[in-house]
């Protein structure tokens, strides 16, 4: 037998997914992917990740970009100094402006950038992508993987398990 | 007129009867299957063409230089900032649409905010040529960044046509990033639709090989909500700092802390009603009614009507503020600006912006389609105008009589602002082509919500 990647099983909605997800865990199967058409926040709270440090990557990107852009201008006032009727040169308050945009700015690449990594995007040889039931089904039913790897996977078993709670159909996913 | 009527909150925002995989089905099948392929070919070529009328405007202007336009002293300004702010304000409506009604909740915006964050993309772009344009020697735009250079020089950081380089440049690269991040999953199930081989990589090259795994988008939804909350303040802070492009000199007509405010709520007007126009023809071509309904149309207008009145607000504070300062000067601006020369540009402007979005507090106005165009275009017309008001008559009448002037477009100077169009509409015939024109997988979102209280 040819290694696989796993088994998909496929939802025809939500409701059915969120149950079948409950009672895989229940079984104990841990290595699970899950293909969802749609950001749903049940389904996303259910598969129980730890918390995103996406809004904490972008906090640091925003304020490090922030932090040199001030530190640019008020350089700058300094290397090429105007003196505009003897007003300081550490005119702060014309800073701020240019300081909150990169900010915004840093903060927004930041946060892409870490969504990638996170991901491992780009990745164009996912096995998922070439089985059939994802390139059907994708982008349109909730779609429930059990990896090979799981140390309670065993083919025959994990297919009546899922067709039992459900799902419309269960492929192979080659690896 | 009781509340109930106002804002009809029981009409469905979209046909309920329509399932998540009727959505994908719909909106992927205007590119699989193109409707009225020669009519979208005319019209492709056509805003060609005269995006080739924009080539030329700027060949020409690289070749003679900026005495090809209208522009002399006293008035230097002259189209290159009254378009750009003008292109920018329309922009402005796809990032509101896009970030602060995502924030408040308000999903009649997932019918409209990907085909209105690329209006953003575009009009910011046809926006971003004119000051590069206007530079005099636009070989050395790259003065405009800092960067360490052998002159020992830096960009004046205390100007806001120094803070502009800044705003309009995030502005473009934050929508950019964006549209795109809310692209990710649409491009994968474009990669999954597509026919084609080549359709098939290109999609799948573009997104990245976004899968929809739900570990994926729990950092994906996180992403999007920031980005939305980072880019609401900065639509505002955009259009505040084109603002004080003006404010900040010590021009009458020009100096009054209301310009900032009075972009942003101008901005914001503008941006919807080019929404609107856009959306009437493309909902019909496409046969998009059931995604885009009347609802839509009637919320927007109803927004079309509270942001007029900030405008209104705008002009009323100049007027009043010129002449509570008893100073001969402003109180000169604003009685040139309704009398003097430009006066009939002045009530046109008038016209448009407050007079015709009078129209939407009745709901037959608002439900009506010719109605919605056609108020529209006027209010277009009358943002434009009202720009040509603020940079025009402001400049016109320097303080001393010997130096006063008028100013006239040329030829070059329409040939350059149509061709603007020719630019946007080019890139938004090839949008609506290639990209899916409506979110997707946000709107198998509020398919299935709707389809579970059916």
């Amino acid at each position: 037998m040819s290694p696989i990647h796993g088994l998909l099983a496929i939802f025809p909605d939500e409701e059915r997914f969120i149950e079948a997800l409950k009672k895989t865990r229940e079984r104990g199967y841990s290595r699970l992917e899950s293909y969802l058409p749609y950001p749903s926040d049940e389904s996303v709270r259910l598969l129980d990740h730890p918390p995103s440090p996406v809004p904490k990557a972008m906090a640091i990107g925003g304020v490090c970009s922030g932090v040199f852009a001030f530190a640019l201008q008020a350089y700058a006032a300094r290397d090429y100094p105007l003196n505009v009727g003897g007003r300081p040169l550490f005119s702060w308050p014309s800073f701020v402006p240019i300081t909150f945009e990169l900010t915004v700015l840093g903060a927004a690449l930041t946060g892409v950038f870490t969504l990638l990594v996170l991901a491992r995007l780009p990745r164009l040889d996912h096995p998922v992508l070439d089985s059939t039931g994802f390139r059907e089904f994708g982008s349109d039913r909730f779609l429930l993987c059990v990896r090979s790897d799981d140390p309670h996977f065993e083919a025959a078993a994990l297919r009546a398990f899922l067709r039992s709670v459900g799902a419309e159909s269960v492929q192979e996913v080659p690896a | 007129m009781n509340r109930a009527s106002f804002l009809s909150p029981a009409e469905p925002l979209i046909d309920p009867s329509i399932t998540p995989a009727a959505v994908t089905d719909q909106i992927s099948g205007i590119i699989l299957r193109p409707p009225r392929p020669r009519l979208w070919l005319a019209g492709f070529a056509a805003s060609f063409a005269l995006m080739m009328v924009l080539l030329a405007g700027i060949t020409w202007l690289f070749i003679r230089g900026v005495g090809i336009w209208g522009i002399n002293v006293p008035i230097a300004w002259g189209f290159a900032i009254i378009n750009f702010v003008w292109w920018i304000g329309i922009g402005h409506a796809g990032t509101f649409i896009s970030a602060i009604l995502f924030l408040l909740h308000q999903k009649w915006r997932t019918s409209i905010n990907r085909f209105t964050e690329a209006m953003t993309l575009f009009a910011v772009a046809c926006a971003g040529i004119y000051p590069l344009l206007h530079l005099g020697r636009p070989i050395y735009f790259y003065w405009l960044v800092p960067y360490p250079d052998t002159m020992g020089l830096w960009p004046q950081f205390r100007s806001p046509l120094v803070w502009d380089v800044f705003a309009v440049s995030t502005y473009a690269t934050v929508s950019l990033v964006f549209w795109y991040v809310g692209l990710l999953p649409d491009l994968a199930t474009m990669r999954g639709k597509a026919r084609g081989l080549a359709a098939r990589r290109a999609y799948g090259l573009l997104s990245l090989g976004w899968r929809n795994d739900g570990r994926h988008w729990a950092h994906y939804e996180r992403l999007y909500v920031i980005l939305a909350g980072l880019a609401t303040p900065l639509v505002v802070s955009v259009h505040s700092i084109v603002g004080l492009d003006f404010a900040v000199a010590i021009l009458p007509g020009w100096h009054s802390t209301v310009f900032p405010p009075y972009f942003v709520g101008g901005a914001i007007f503008s941006g919807f009603a080019m929404v609107m126009t856009l959306v009437i023809p493309l909902r019909a071509f496409f046969r998009l009614e059931s995604l885009i309904t009347a609802r839509h149309l009637e919320l927007m207008a109803l927004v079309i009507l509270a942001t007029g009145w900030v405008v209104a607000y705008g002009y009323f504070s100049e007027f009043f503020t010129a002449w509570w300062n008893a100073d001969e000067y402003d109180r000169f601006v604003g009685a040139n600006r309704a009398l003097g020369p430009y006066a009939p540009w002045f009530w046109l402007m008038l016209t448009c912006n407050i007079l015709v979005p009078q129209l939407f507090w009745s709901r037959r106005m608002r439900r009506s389609l010719p109605v919605l165009f056609t108020a529209a275009i006027l209010v277009n017309v009358g943002m434009w105008l009202e720009r040509f008001v603020i940079v025009v008559t402001s400049l016109h009448r320097d303080f001393l009589p010997s130096a006063w002037g008028m100013y006239v477009p040329t030829f070059w100077d329409w040939a350059t602002y149509a061709g603007t169009f020719g630019l946007f509409l080019s890139l938004l015939f090839l949008f609506v082509r290639v990209l899916p024109a409506i979110a997707m997988s946000e709107m198998r979102g509020l398919a299935a919500e709707a389809g579970r209280t059916r």
